[in-house]
This record gives structure tokens, sequence and C-alpha cells, in this order.
């Protein structure tokens, strides 16, 4: 069951009393996107029911092929704008052949997850915010309840397997295009020989690498299910509402996952 | 069977619900009335926990269901079935889905058996020929008749209808009213309807209750209610220009 009744900050006075209450209702929106999530995620070996396998896969469909034109389209373009900034400053010193290199650890280490982090939460998690929305503005969630239909089995844990699976699998093919797309630029602008791009990336990229860009991937999968579900099965007040939750969903994402990349960084590389 | 005590609610310290005590007996069609902000809906949704009453008790068969666990609750709540009042059918399935829904959810019956069950549902509620339509492709009154059949196809004890004619014409309205009141003399379940249409409270009803001020103000027959002295009622009646005498002058004798 959802809180449809936060916490209410009551009137007071005194700033610190205000802050204080203030820094509760904020730390039960936490709780309970967080609670909400966990709950999704310990009901995921349910996924394979024959009821709600249909919807996991909808949504793996919805999450991973639906995104592929705009990621190609980013991922390539920041592949390419990158190897141009980077080449070119490379080439003032001659070493104009490391762009290959550059591009890929950038890419793998944080700008792969990072940009795919964003696209999906600006495109699916918008679409989850809205949808759970306008389902629970409809009073849809509430008859899922009265049906005895758990709304986080039915709606929730199809939409987290479908970013968590997908986002790791999204960047992967971000840092392929992107990479690509430095080699474009190495290649026709900068006069780096094909080979030689390829043995630079081979040479500067670890294993590491890669594991720590597709953790941090389903780490933002994660975050974005959360959000998104979070803010579309609390939405109150009509259209107005679900534009408001909307809104929230996208630039909540994009903070979370820019401050939890910078931590993950810093476990991993600091 | 059902037992408001002492019930009361507030919002942000705003009080909806000032202790409500009522009682609707098993098998009997009970209409919440009143105006708006009166808390009939708020009353309805207390009954399957859609809303925390901030005191008091409420009891369905003896049973306080402000009591229950997660798993109680709904095990209580497959008693009820509840017609919202924009239907709220899932848009990205069909009629037919949304009624099997609950039965391909909670229940153990084959594919076959719930085709049949839904299509004899569906047919009652003349909702046969819209099954393969979605929600969105569908007028007001279907969706409230499908609505209707999906909150029937589990056989409840306990119907929970909110504003069930609202947003349609006096027509389909009295095309609704026929069909809640046929379903529950099939049924003999026990009915709770919130309405603020009087003539769909006084032909379906066994009872009708006026809500006024998050309280209980009167309780009666449809009969004795129109000819009530108490001030709360007769400014109702008159503002829906109910006459005394609405029994004799409504045409058809109405649904009985």
């Amino acid at each position: 069951m959802f809180i449809r009744e936060p916490y209410e900050c009551p009137e007071c006075s005194n700033l610190f009393a205000k802050w204080g209450h203030n820094g509760l209702a904020f730390c039960q929106l936490i709780g309970q996107a967080v609670i909400l999530n966990v709950r999704a995620f310990v009901l995921i070996p349910f996924m394979f029911k024959k009821r709600i396998f249909p919807e996991v896969s909808y949504q793996l469909f919805f999450t991973g092929i639906r995104s592929l034109p705009v990621i190609s389209v980013v991922a390539l373009f920041i592949g390419m704008i990158f190897a141009i900034q980077t080449g070119l400053e490379l080439q003032r010193f001659g070493q104009e052949v490391q762009v290959g290199g550059a591009v890929a650890v950038v890419m793998l280490r944080e700008m792969g997850p990072f940009m795919t982090g964003l696209i999906i939460a600006a495109s699916v998690g918008a679409s989850i915010g809205a949808q759970l929305g306008t389902m629970t503005v409809s009073e849809e969630i509430s008859a899922l309840e009265i049906m005895s239909i758990d709304p986080i089995r039915f709606l929730v844990m199809p939409r987290l397997v479908g970013l968590m699976v997908m986002m790791p699998l999204l960047t992967l093919y971000t840092d392929v295009l992107a990479i690509a797309g430095g080699a474009i630029i190495g290649v026709t602008q900068l006069g780096v020989e094909m080979q030689a791009y390829i043995d630079n990336v081979v040479l500067y990229s670890e294993n590491k690498d890669l594991y720590t860009g597709l953790l941090k991937a389903v780490v933002f999968g994660f975050i974005i299910n959360m959000v998104a579900c979070h803010q579309g099965l609390t939405t109150t007040g009509g259209a107005v509402g679900v534009g408001k939750a909307t809104r929230s969903t996208v630039v909540i994402s994009f903070l979370v996952i820019l401050i939890t990349g910078f931590i993950l960084t810093k476990i991993f590389y600091g | 069977m059902i037992e408001f005590v002492d019930i009361r609610k507030e919002f942000s310290g705003k009080p909806v619900l000032r202790g409500l005590n009522l009682h609707v007996e098993k098998g009997e069609t009970i209409s919440l009335v009143g105006t708006s902000g009166a808390g009939k809906s708020v009353t309805l949704k207390h009954m399957v926990r859609l809303m925390e009453a901030t005191s008091g008790k409420l009891l369905i068969d003896g049973e306080n269901i402000l009591e229950l666990d997660k798993a109680g609750l709904a095990k209580t709540r497959m008693r009820f079935g509840y017609l919202f009042q924009g239907a709220a059918l899932l848009q990205w399935m069909t009629v037919y889905d949304n009624v099997a829904l609950p039965l391909r959810e909670n229940t153990r019956l084959s594919e076959d058996e719930i085709h049949e069950r839904v299509d004899a549902v569906l047919e009652k509620v003349n909702l046969s020929e819209a099954a393969e339509k979605f929600p969105a492709d569908i007028s007001g009154g279907m969706e409230k008749r499908a609505g209707l059949a999906r909150a029937v196809v589990t056989e409840p004890d306990i119907l929970l209808y909110d504003e069930p004619t609202s947003g349609l014409d006096p027509v389909t309205s009295r095309t609704i009213d026929r069909l809640i009141f046929d379903l529950q003399k099939e049924l003999g379940v026990t009915s709770v309807v919130v309405t603020h249409d009087m003539i769909s409270a006084l032909t379906i009803s066994d009872r009708i209750a006026m809500l006024h001020m998050g309280t209980v103000s009167e309780v009666s027959e449809p009969k004795e209610f129109l000819k009530s002295k108490n001030e709360v009622v007769r400014d109702f009646l008159d503002s829906q220009c109910i006459s005394p005498k609405f029994f004799e002058e409504f045409p058809e004798r109405i649904l009985s």
C-alpha cells in the first residue's frame, strides 16, 4: 500500500524546527522510494511467471530497442566531439595518435554510463513517471490494490528488470559507437591510421574500466526506476500533478545519477 | 455487516469525518448522499482502506479492518467489488482483459473458465460487442459498465459504487441504475453507493444516508427520506427539484 498522505510539516515559527520537519519529510521520501524499489527487486525471481513475463518482455523492448535511435546518434556524436577536442590539443604536441585511448577510457569509465543514464532518465524514466502518475490520478492504481493485485509486482518490478538489464547493454553499445565516432574523426580529421587508433584503444583500456562502467549502468538503471516509480505512484493533483511528477523524475534522476556517479568513481579510482 | 464506529479522519489537521457512525445490514443497498466535501467518497475509501482513519473502528462482520495486516487486508479486499467514478480501467488492456484481470491474478481458474465467466458478465452489462475494444475507444457509459463488470466478475459480497452516474446523460444514468438494481437483486450483495443523483439514490436504495459536515445527519428508507423535515435533507432534495410525491410522479414505478 502506498502512502498517499505524506509526512506533513506543521506550521513552525522556529526556523530550526521547520528545517527539522523538512528534513524528516525528505527522509520519509527517500525511505519510501528505496523500500519501493527494494521490494520490486526482491520480486524479480517471479519475472518468469506466465502472466508477468509478457510485461517484462515489453519493458525490455521499450527500454532497450526503442531507445536505440536516440542513443546511437548521441553516442556517435559524443565520440566525435570528444575526439575533435582532445585530438586538436594532442596534435599540438604531435600526440594525436593517443586520441583513441583518451576516447576509450573516458567513455568506458564515465561518459558511457553517464550519457546513457541521462538519455534513459529523460526518455524512459519520464515515460514511466508520466504513465504511473496518470494511473495514480485516474485511480487505476487504487483499482489494482482493491483487486488485491500488488502494483509493485505488476508495474514496478517489470520496469526495474527492463532498466537494470538494458542499461548495461545500452551503455556497452554507447561505448562502442562513441569509440567508432572517435575513429571517424581520428582517421579523417587528425590523420591517425585506423590500426594505430585501435591499438591505442586496446592499449589504454582496462577490464576494470569496462566493469566499473557497466556496474554504474546497472546502478543508474536502479536509480531511474526508483525515482520514476516513486514519483509516479505518489502523484496527486490531476494533470498538473502528472506534469510535476514527470519533471521531478527527470530532474531528480539527473542529480542522483551525477552524485552516485561521483561516489562510485571515488570508490573505484579514488 | 459493515459498521462505522466513531470514525474520524483529518487532512492536514482539517476534520473531514467527525465521528461517523453508520451500520449497513447484510444484503441491503444504502446510498450515501450529500454535498461536495461532505465526506462521502472518503467514507467509501475507508471501507477498503484506500485511506486510513485517524481514529475509530470499522467493523466488517465484526472484524476491525483498520487493524488488519497486509495479508489480512488483501484477503478482505477480495470480498469487495469497487466501481470507481472514472471506471479506472487499465488503458492498455481491452475491455475483456480488464474484466478478466482479477480472475487471472487472484484465482486458479483456467483460461476457458475465465472466458466463460467474463463472457457471461459482459453479456449482463450489454458489452459483449465491445469486449475487444480499448477503454479509450468506448463511451463514458460503456466504461462505467465495463467497470461494473470488473467489479462483479469475482462475485464479491460487498459492492461499492463511487458516483456511478456522474458525468453521464440522464438516459444512460437510468440504464446504469437499472443495471445496478438488477445485479443486486440477482447477486444479493451488500451495496454502498455514493451519489449526488437523488433519482438514482431513491430508485436503487433500501436506505439513504445523508452525510453533512463529516457525520450522518439522517438515515432512512427512501419514502421517509422524501418526507424528512431535516433542513439539510430538504435543501438537498429541493436543489434537485425532488418533490415529496416523487414515487407517485416518477414514471414506470422505477425499477422494482
